[in-house]
């Protein structure tokens, strides 16, 4: 708009047709129109999850959740009243935040040194170990499933809370060392070198300086890593067994029965992204510059 | 080493590294990462590789040296094939879809005022975990038109098109007033004039629960033209005349019927919902009357999204939900990031904004969409979570949608140890040339 605005002004083509006019503006019209439009299928699908996670299955087979527009009567908490109740799931709602939020703290804390290391410590051969983190940054963890799972079981942690952070926390460094070695970098050297002038230790700048001005790629680092961990499937399903499973394996294996089970997975399903969903609206900005950084800029 | 890259390397390191870093510090700053590093990616990976090359023994442990025969297996079981036919379908697909939406959203999304809300509305889904995004579509592609919304709007869209067919299965209930079958259409059998009352009675409607269309039946009097009631000639509990309306009977509204002059059409009407029906316009002459077969076939109950042919699509429609939003949050801000001037300058210059978007955006903007198109393709590659879901609520069609990662999981689940590394080290195999980009721009970058 505002390009368009300073062309005119540029050209001087406020004697632009009248014709010309109508067409732009009823443009727009269409165009914004065209968007909502595309705005609300976009809402569609998660409205749908949330109004049928407020019906029994009963109602699930009769119709669709657009019944419930029409007949609000068919909307209840029972089923999350349900879910409270059903122990398993709520011990594997337990079990995502236990594996979650370990998972981040490491892969910023271990990530951060190692970070701080590759920008600012020069040792023989820097270049080239960046360059196969670099190269690990894409690399599939379905290639690590089976030799891990062996060594899980000779160091006898299989099955165990610490066995699927360790796997997220590994397979989430290559990313965390490279996002955060390149904003480190970024810092003033001059900030750097007064600390260690003034004989700082390596340990009280990392901690007093890199930690808190790095602060913006951290937090990017955390919400990606966060929101990876918590949406994961595929590392739990290998690594956890049915005590230390988080959410989405025990929904996942009730998807087989998925027209008796609805009652469980649309409410489980909405449960398990509320956190997200949060986690997301709350801190936008440095997810997007997660995500940005994270397409392997 | 030339003297040049000696030098280059001299000034780097001393503008790098301040006095007072130890090189023993860096051990202890990089030693965890570096032993999670190597225990749990670059061991597996290289254990991978080898194991790949060996088979299985029944309790999963690794059997005798096979060679290249797991590779072999992924190109010939018909079960792999049918996975890598489908990673074809998405990488081919997908990616490029995706991208392209995303760039049209970005290029809309900046003429409207609302762009931040109508960014993070598409963006969200990227938030939202596979297992949920798979339950979501699950729910979605339900077969059934009345529980999945897919079919509902399917269904509808044909109904508007192809008219919806109301009275699937009735037939006459004399055989003597109507012949022919419900693929051909009913006819009279004996000629109609006008001034007539025509009953044209029927049966085979599901009286527990009748459409709505339909109501008590009633006999219509003789008026101008062909009058008549159509209707089914049957009640609950049985009871009445044949032929004749009796109480409880429904009449059969929406029922389309053509007057039939030798052979040719010469009028439709439709049936009210009390059976009446008339042709006001034919004053003479003798005609036949037809219950067309569109009245009576099956009703178009939607497509069979999760069956066999669909799933794939299916499935990579709900992908397209999840990752649009993402093309276009990175596009937006690549356009962003474009010199003011260069555009400007081309509308100065009587561009369209088409023109402008052809010949300067685009161009400009390639590199951007270069990194997306391939961090898109990376993902499509290793796609897991939302195929595996959507083929669990699909029940037995579910392995139509099989992925390279989704055969892997299953060979992994059968300790079929062998086979699983032979895929994973194929889908490594597959990421390479991502790899060597990623280290060939990083090293451009630092120069």
């Amino acid at each position: 708009m505002t390009s368009l605005a300073s062309t005119d002004i540029v050209t001087g083509s406020i004697h632009r047709s009248l014709a010309a006019r109508i067409v732009a503006r009823t443009g727009g019209g269409a165009l914004r129109v065209l968007l909502v439009i595309v705005a609300l299928i976009w809402l569609v699908p998660t409205f749908g999850l949330l109004v049928e996670s407020f019906r029994n299955s009963a109602q699930y087979t009769n119709g669709g959740w657009w019944d419930a527009i029409a007949h609000p009567g068919q909307l209840t908490v029972q089923n999350y009243s349900n879910l409270v109740h059903n122990s398993s799931i709520m011990s594997s709602f337990v079990n995502t935040f236990e594996i979650t939020v370990p998972a981040t703290l490491l892969v910023i804390v271990i990530g951060a040194a190692a970070g701080y290391a590759f920008a600012w410590i020069e040792f023989p051969g820097r270049d080239w170990l960046f360059l196969i983190v670099v190269g690990l940054l894409v690399i599939p963890i379905q290639i690590a499933l089976i030799p891990v799972l062996r060594l899980y079981g000779w160091l006898g942690i299989s099955g165990s809370i610490v066995s699927v952070v360790l796997f997220h926390v590994a397979f989430g460094l290559p990313f965390a060392i490279f996002l955060l070695r390149n904003y480190f970098a970024g810092i003033p050297r001059d900030l750097l070198e007064a600390a260690r002038m003034d004989g700082a230790s390596e340990a009280r700048i990392f901690v007093r300086l890199i930690l808190p001005l790095g602060l913006p790629a951290i937090a990017s680092l955390g919400i990606f890593q966060f929101l990876w961990v918590w949406n994961d499937l595929l590392v739990a399903l290998v690594f956890t067994n049915s005590s230390s499973q988080p959410i989405t394996v025990a929904l996942a294996s009730q998807t087989r029965q998925f027209g008796s089970s609805i009652d469980i997975l649309a409410p489980g399903a909405f449960l398990s992204l509320v956190v997200p969903l949060i986690v997301f609206l709350a801190f936008q900005r440095f997810f997007v510059q997660g995500v940005m950084a994270g397409s392997v800029k | 080493m030339s003297q040049a890259e000696g030098r280059s390397r001299a000034r780097r390191s001393r503008r790098v590294t301040p006095p007072g870093a130890r090189r023993w510090h860096a051990g202890v700053f990089l030693a965890p990462a570096l032993i999670l590093l190597l225990a749990i990616v670059l061991y597996p990976l290289a254990y991978s590789i080898v194991r790949s090359l060996f088979n299985d023994t029944p309790s999963g442990g690794a059997g005798s040296w096979v060679g290249l025969s797991n590779y072999k297996h992924l190109f010939t079981d018909s079960t792999t094939l049918r996975a890598l036919k489908n990673n074809v379908i998405w990488v081919l697909v997908a990616p490029t879809v995706v991208t392209i939406l995303g760039l049209i959203f970005a290029v809309l999304s900046e003429r409207i005022r609302w762009a931040t809300v109508f960014k993070t509305v598409l963006f969200m889904p990227m938030a939202i975990s596979g297992l949920a995004s798979a339950i979501t579509f699950s729910l979605i592609y339900a077969d059934q038109p009345s529980r999945g919304l897919a079919n509902t709007v399917t269904v509808g869209i044909h109904d508007i098109f192809e008219g919806s067919s109301r009275y699937p299965g009735l037939h006459p209930r004399d055989a003597s007033v109507l012949e022919g079958s419900d693929k051909s259409g009913f006819t009279t059998k004996a000629a109609v004039t006008p001034g007539a009352v025509v009953m044209l009675p029927l049966t085979g409607l599901d009286l527990t629960s009748p459409p709505s269309s339909t109501a008590q039946a009633v006999t219509p009097t003789a008026g101008t033209g062909v009058t008549g009631v159509v209707w089914n000639d049957f009640a609950l509990g049985g009871g009445g005349t044949t032929g004749s309306v009796d109480h409880g009977e429904r009449g059969l509204g929406g029922m389309t019927i053509q007057a039939l002059s030798q052979g040719k059409v010469v009028a439709t009407t439709k049936a009210d919902a009390d059976g009446d029906f008339s042709f006001p316009s034919l004053t003479s002459g003798s005609y036949e009357l037809r219950l067309p077969a569109s009245n009576f076939a099956a009703a178009f109950n939607g497509l069979s999204w999760l069956g066999p042919n669909l799933i794939t699509p299916a499935i990579i429609l709900a992908w397209l939900w999840i990752y649009a939003g993402f093309a276009m949050v990175l596009l937006a801000a690549g356009m962003s990031a474009l010199p003011r001037d260069a555009l400007e300058a081309a509308r100065v210059d009587g561009a369209t904004e088409w023109q402008v978007f052809r010949r300067v955006t685009a161009p400009l903007l390639a590199p951007v969409l270069l990194v997306v198109f391939v961090t898109l393709v990376i993902n499509v590659l290793k796609v897991f979570d939302i195929v595996f879901v959507i083929e669990q609520s699909a029940g037995a069609n579910g392995k139509y949608g099989d992925v390279l990662a989704v055969s892997l999981y299953q060979d992994f689940g059968d300790q079929q140890y062998g086979l699983a590394s032979a895929i994973g080290v194929f889908l490594v195999l597959l990421v390479i040339p991502a790899v060597v980009s990623n280290i060939r721009r990083f090293r451009r970058d630092q120069q």
